[in-house]
């Protein structure tokens, strides 16, 4: 691993059961560069985002995050890292506030109102939306919140997991511009899409067939 | 009292009662006839050897086989409770922990204040009211918790990946495993004199007792069963959602 790479996947399988999901997969993340995963429905990419992330164990091989086996860093340390975003999101609690003041919870630090706002105003939502129930908020919001629930605290990976799939026009491009304006701040960014304009911006393309790379 | 001796003729008459169950049964084509033939037969078998061991218990009146009659209530309270749970990674010491720490102090609270005496005639059937009680409530807190893992599984991972450790990730779902666990016994409590006579006081109403004296002591039941219950559920909540995650502290189940 060199000192530019900040991940490193070493000859990873995954498999449940008897079936294989991923197969020899070795990769390398440049730091602050934006690789997307590309491949058919089912190949095995978000398996892939959910192994980085921590939140399954590969079944042989080794994931390395600034030259250290994840398997040695405490997992939940790593996460705030390492940020896994989810295709179609679930909020908790009650309102939009709920979310939001959950990262500063975890780390046992008062909300910082100020930082709220600027992250709902980077999303087109404004202050008012704090005090809205989840259930009030279209998909495309929902997305948007859970985003910035993953942003508070900048992580160095953010790992998006088809964050834009059926998204509308409006809520994808404010999407695109608060990711890229996150990488060009330095987060490295780990996709997995199948939206040309998001493939474009990659600095890096790996595909994933059957749950292996071929390319 | 007299009346209440129950002759061999009258108990075999009344297993017209069991024929009743097994008519309908067969009647209805429900398939239980075999089921509820071994269920009485089990029953049978079982009250008559507790019969003879809690008379024998009650006749020596020792405090250390008292106690151990209350460990034995205990454990197979526990290893009931525990095959409720339907994870596979289950572990019976979970069990075991909750319904000791939930018996003990309740059953200490009421000796404390003289509400009852370490005699066997007190203590035996009072340890098999709380066990039975926090049997049911960690089975329902057992199920509660796997359901909840099942329908809330992304909400957790959600948590998870943002950094939450694990007890943070499942406080949603200890909180309604915990609650489920614990309502059947506040709806009873609700309702208790009302719809349903308990047995404690029937018993004790049965048995000739001024049926205010009866109600006393089924006051102080109800509340010995909420306190039960509630550190039940909540020590075997506490104890098994950690089974659903494996080291990594990733869900695992």
């Amino acid at each position: 691993m060199g000192r530019m790479d900040i991940l490193e996947l070493k000859h990873i399988y995954y498999q449940v059961e008897d079936k294989k999901i991923l197969s020899d997969i070795s990769l390398k993340v440049r730091r602050g560069s934006r690789l997307t995963i590309t491949g058919h429905s089912g190949s095995g990419k978000s398996t892939i985002l959910k192994l980085i992330a921590d939140l399954i164990s590969p079944s042989s091989g080794e994931i390395f995050f600034k030259n250290q086996n994840i398997n040695d860093l405490d997992p939940v340390e790593y996460r705030r890292h390492v940020s896994y975003c989810f295709q179609q999101p679930s909020l908790f609690g009650e309102t939009v506030k709920d979310n939001l003041h959950f990262p500063y919870e975890l780390r046992k630090q008062a909300p910082s109102e100020d930082e709220i706002t600027e992250l709902l105003w980077k999303v087109d939502l404004d202050k008012s939306y704090l005090d809205k129930k989840i259930t009030t908020l279209s998909g495309g919001e929902k997305q948007r919140v859970a985003l910035i629930r993953n942003l508070i605290f900048k992580p160095e990976v953010l790992l998006l997991d088809e964050v834009t799939t059926g998204l509308d026009e409006q809520s994808k491009s404010i999407v695109h511009q608060l990711i890229s304006d996150y990488h060009k701040a330095g987060t490295t960014i780990l996709e997995v899409t199948h939206d040309p304009a998001e493939i474009d911006l990659a600095s890096q393309i790996i595909e994933i067939k059957k749950g292996s790379r071929v390319k | 009292m007299s009346d209440l001796n129950v002759s061999n003729l009258s108990l075999v008459l009344a297993f017209a009662l069991v024929l009743v169950s097994i008519a309908i049964s067969s009647k209805e084509k429900l398939g239980l006839a075999k089921d509820t033939l071994i269920s009485v037969a089990r029953a049978i078998v079982q009250l008559i050897a507790v019969g003879y061991v809690l008379k024998f218990i009650l006749h020596v009146d020792n405090i250390l086989l008292t106690f151990l009659a209350t460990l034995v209530i205990i454990f197979n309270a526990s290893w009931n409770a525990s095959k409720r749970d339907p994870n596979p990674k289950r572990k019976l010491w979970n069990s075991i922990v909750a319904l000791l720490v939930g018996t003990y102090t309740t059953l200490g609270l009421l000796l404390v204040t003289g509400t009852i005496k370490w005699t066997p005639v007190q203590i035996i059937p009072i340890t098999g009211m709380i066990a039975g009680n926090e049997m049911v409530a960690c089975g329902l807190c057992y199920r509660a918790l796997n359901n909840s893992f099942h329908d809330l599984q992304q909400q957790v991972l959600e948590r998870l990946a943002l950094g939450a450790d694990v007890k943070t990730a499942c406080l949603p779902i200890l909180r309604r495993s915990i609650k489920t666990a614990m309502q059947p016994t506040i709806d009873s409590a609700k309702t208790v004199g009302l719809v349903n006579l308990p047995g404690m006081m029937s018993g004790l109403i049965f048995a000739g007792v001024n049926p205010i004296n009866a109600i006393k002591y089924q006051i102080i039941i109800t509340f010995m069963l909420l306190s039960a219950t509630s550190l039940g559920a909540v020590i075997s909540c506490y104890l098994a959602y950690r089974n659903y995650f494996n080291d990594r502290k990733q869900l695992d189940f």
